[in-house]
């Protein structure tokens, strides 16, 4: 995150490691949030636990999220550093019930209490259908649960997409990189996945998603030195450049190629089509 | 090699100003400030006293005009743009502040500012700064310490083809201890009628300038001057592109402080330091139905200094010039979208340049005898840009990933000059080198619209320094009543900075052909000669003809854009007592060298004529001027090569100037 991503990094490092710092010195800090970067969502009770769900705006939104949990112990207030968790979102339709992308939960800043993974919310809730979030943990051995309903509201931007490929595999991207853009040749990241069944969505891997931002508002030009995105290594996110000459609207239109160049979503823009089915949308 | 004084028309001090006339080309080598004060009467030498500068300045057979509308044209000297030449006002440095160059700094004065322009061809142009074509100094009126006197004029025209209405007066009181003097112009103009009364739309224009200043003789031969012009203009139209502009403003300030020391080696130290600033605001709102509206203001603001010493030793006239400026250069572009419920579409066009020069000038002229002169001229620059906008920079390093906010470049320049007076020959030749660093716009322009090429322009932070190598020789013989000049001049122009096709990427603006970037083309050579005759007939009668020739090629031999085709101007005149009357016509030749990789079609030849007569009427202290005449006498609709997208010039026009003094 060469511009803008490195200063917020730093920021919440620093941040995480004060608050760790107090956390040693003092049991004081237990209810305050683990950093000053992320705000509560909600709390999830059960009987012996409140586990409680962070993330940077203090919402969930439609797309990709990245969440942070902590599991505080009712009996002595203390947050458990030694749990193992996993999640299972799920999205309960009238006709059916589905999962959606997600990552493994792992601890990786320098707060112990702190678990960490994203969850990719491809579609929003209405009045009838909704998304619920299991969380399931084992601490010392033993096992317990936590479900509580996630809110996924309708968004006025296109940030995620599902769709059946041309070699009729369903899979589903995320924009996830620049947060805030700027008019800058930006590092953006996006996911792909796959749906293997109803509840499994694996990363899929060895794809190019390939990129045309276009501002519709102004005669659909595009802009310059654009760098398709790719992996790193299997299981990753996907890394490109996305430069933007001006402030606005811009729809970044999609193809998702595969490893052999075959287009397996979305379309290429030209005169007379000016969208790709498949894109994302960013105004700033 | 050549050395013209156009002098402008003064509202002031008529009686006052002088030619230098054709008697004094033929003394190049002894001139610089033997512009005499105090002769001729210019007003009725000129055919419209009160046309703008733009009409005066090209008079000159160095000097052409890129015409974008009825107002501001850019003046092109030696066949070379803005970039590539250097205009001052009395040695004080300006930078317009449009991105579409629809503010050369010659829009910001009036002629009631002005007693003459000072144009220099090439390297010897670089006293104020580096050039690669030459230079214009454009010199204010100078105030004199008199016995008490007060003196005011009033001035007036009107133009028929755009419904042109001037009005100008003036106030001057002189003392033994200082001066005043104050002055005020005002234009507005309608959209003129090209031949065939076809109305050209968003062509008009209107202007008021004001200037003042204050001289006090702090001592003997110490002199302390403060001035300052005010220039704004508003509802300008630009028929040529596809904005106006609803304000054009202009604050040039400056104090001047002059010493004339009692000694044998220094006769003038002159040192001046200065600020102006320039609010351009540009944007489409007055145009019918447009895509997206589309606002492009920009600020220029400049700080400078100058100290020049003048001095003698032995036969040498010696001249230092050491000066400096900071500018700061910012154009933005917001377009607002149709959809309200979306952000604003902005950029900066300039991203907050910050431009840097502090540079030594020294020239020598030398009279090895009366008859044969040298000039050694020489500068030493060190030239610095900033772009002090992150938000710019980010947006530039999109194309260049690697640029460094700062880049500094050493500019230098040589020039020497030889001049033989024999019997009724007068002969000439010189060379020089000298480079230039790149415009605000070449270097960091950001999607610059350029509307007669329909491409947008991306300015390249990593060029080179344009260099110019040239050589200029003149012959020229007076007999008589006769007088012809012959002269020439070639720039050999290395890493020529031009515009240069990125393929494949869309254009930002819409309707744009593509995207182009700003390089330094391996080299470029322009040519430019001219034939002057003048020949006094039957007395009162004077005949002048002034032919142009200028060729302008890259390495591979393609034609450059801009470049003049062959040119008459001839003009017969008469004056007598307080009459005068001049008949001129100009001819254009088919330009056939058009640059096409640069957008550029043929433009057919034309020739225009005009008439005008003057009466100069005297009573007591009291003097009125007035002049009449048609310019276009047949109404011919035509454009000139430089008439950006062919907007033919204005037609048939009648005008008449009334100048009163008293």
């Amino acid at each position: 995150m060469k511009f803008s991503i490195k200063p917020i990094l730093a920021v919440l490092m620093m941040a995480l490691f004060l608050v760790s710092c107090r956390n040693e010195n003092s049991d004081i800090d237990e209810t305050s949030n683990p950093s000053t970067s992320l705000k509560k969502i909600k709390d999830i009770d059960n009987n012996d636990h409140i586990v409680e769900l962070y993330s940077v705006s203090g919402t969930t939104a439609l797309g990709y999220n990245e969440l942070s949990i902590r599991i505080k112990n009712k009996s002595n207030n203390q947050y458990e550093k030694n749990a193992t968790i996993t999640w299972t979102p799920m999205m309960h339709m009238t006709s059916m019930s589905h999962s959606c992308p997600k990552s493994l939960i792992t601890k990786n800043g320098s707060d112990d209490t702190l678990y960490n993974g994203y969850i990719v919310f491809q579609m929003p809730q209405n009045a009838s259908e909704f998304w619920n979030l299991k969380i399931d943990y084992t601490i010392n051995g033993t096992d317990y649960t936590a479900t509580s309903v996630i809110d996924v509201p309708v968004s006025d931007k296109k940030t995620v997409a599902s769709f059946l490929g041309s070699d009729n595999k369903r899979y589903i991207v995320a924009y996830i990189d620049p947060k805030n853009p700027k008019v800058a040749l930006n590092d953006m990241t996006a996911g792909v996945w796959m749906m293997q069944d109803m509840m499994t969505f694996p990363v899929a891997n060895g794809y190019t998603l390939k990129i045309d931002p276009r501002m519709p508002g102004m005669g659909n030009h595009s802009s310059p030195n654009n760098v398709n995105l790719t992996q790193i290594s299997a299981g990753n996110l996907y890394k490109g450049k996305l430069s933007l000459t001006m402030t606005g609207y811009w729809k970044i239109n999609l193809q998702l190629a595969d490893a052999s160049g075959n287009i397996v979503g979305g379309n290429e823009v030209t005169d007379t089509q000016t969208s790709s089915s498949l894109f994302f949308e960013i105004d700033f | 090699m050549k050395k013209i004084g156009i002098i402008l028309f003064s509202a002031f001090a008529v009686q006052n100003i002088v030619a230098q006339s054709e008697k004094d080309t033929l003394k190049t080598a002894e001139i610089q400030e033997v512009i005499v004060i105090g002769t001729t009467s210019i007003a009725n030498k000129q055919e419209k006293p009160l046309s703008s500068i733009d009409e005066y300045l090209q008079k000159s057979s160095s000097i052409n005009m890129i015409r974008r509308g009825a107002y501001a044209w850019e003046p092109v000297i030696n066949n070379m743009q803005t970039e590539r030449t250097l205009i001052t006002i009395d040695g004080m440095r300006i930078f317009g502040a449009c991105t579409d160059k629809m503010d050369p700094i010659t829009s910001y004065v009036e002629v009631s500012n002005l007693s003459e322009a000072e144009i220099i061809s090439g390297q010897q142009g670089s006293c104020h700064g580096s050039t690669i074509g030459g230079a214009v100094d454009l010199k204010r009126q100078k105030g004199n310490f008199a016995e008490n006197k007060w003196d005011f004029n009033i001035s007036s025209g009107f133009e028929s083809v755009n419904q042109q209405k001037i009005f100008g007066a003036g106030a001057r009181y002189q003392h033994q201890k200082f001066y005043l003097e104050a002055d005020v112009m005002s234009r507005d103009a309608e959209n003129y009628k090209a031949g065939n009364n076809m109305e050209v739309l968003y062509s008009q224009f209107r202007k008021i300038n004001t200037s003042g200043n204050i001289g006090v003789k702090i001592a003997e031969n110490h002199l302390l001057e403060g001035s300052v012009i005010y220039d704004k203009a508003t509802d300008v139209g630009y028929p040529a592109l596809p904005m106006d502009v609803s304000l054009a403003e202009a604050v040039i300030t400056s104090l001047n402080y002059q010493m004339v020391p009692k000694s044998e080696l220094f006769k003038n130290w002159d040192t001046k330091i200065y600020y102006n600033t320039i609010t351009h605001r540009m944007d489409d709102t007055t145009r019918p139905s447009v895509p997206v509206h589309m606002d492009m203001p920009g600020w220029s603001k400049t700080y400078g200094y100058y100290s020049k010493l003048k001095g003698e030793i032995k036969n040498h006239q010696l001249l230092m010039n050491v000066n400096g400026f900071y500018n700061q250069s910012v154009a933005e572009m917001t377009m607002y979208p149709n959809n309200p419920e979306e952000n604003l579409m902005f950029m900066y066009t300039w991203p907050d340049v910050r431009t840097s020069f502090q540079g030594i000038f020294l020239e020598d002229r030398i009279a090895l005898n009366p008859n044969v002169f040298i000039k050694i001229s020489g500068s030493l620059g060190f030239h610095s840009n900033k772009v002090a906008s992150e938000f710019g920079l980010n947006s530039l390093k999109i194309f260049h990933p690697e640029m460094k906010d700062q880049k500094s470049r050493l500019l230098k320049n040589i020039s020497a000059n030889f001049e033989f007076n024999r019997n009724d020959f007068n002969y000439g030749f010189g060379t020089g080198f000298g480079d230039r660093a790149p415009s605000v716009s070449e270097g960091y322009g950001f999607y610059l619209f350029n509307s007669a090429e329909r491409y947008d322009y991306i300015g390249n932070p990593e060029l080179k320094n344009e260099s110019s190598a040239e050589a200029n020789a003149f012959a020229a013989f007076k007999k008589n009543n006769f007088y012809v000049k012959l002269s020439g001049s070639y720039f050999h122009i290395s890493d020529y900075i031009i515009g240069e096709i990125i393929p494949d990427l869309v254009p930002m603006t819409i309707g744009g052909k593509g995207v182009k970037r700003y390089t330094g083309l391996k080299s470029a050579s322009i040519i430019n000669s001219a034939l002057d005759t003048e020949l006094r007939f039957l007395n009162d009668f004077k005949w002048k003809a002034q032919l142009t020739y200028s060729q302008g090629r890259d390495f591979q031999n393609e034609p450059l854009p801009y470049i003049s085709p062959l040119t008459l101007l001839s003009s017969v005149s008469f004056e007598k007592n307080r009459f005068s009357t001049e008949a001129s016509v100009m001819v254009n030749s088919r330009q056939k060298d058009f640059s096409e990789v640069y957008g550029e079609t043929e433009t057919p030849a034309f020739a225009v004529a005009q008439i005008s007569a003057g009466y100069k009427l005297l009573f007591g202290k009291n003097k009125i001027h007035t002049k009449i005449g048609v310019e276009n006498l047949l109404d011919t609709q035509y454009n000139t090569y430089s008439d950006w997208n062919k907007i033919p010039r204005p037609g048939r026009n009648f005008y008449l100037n009334i100048h009163y003094q008293f």
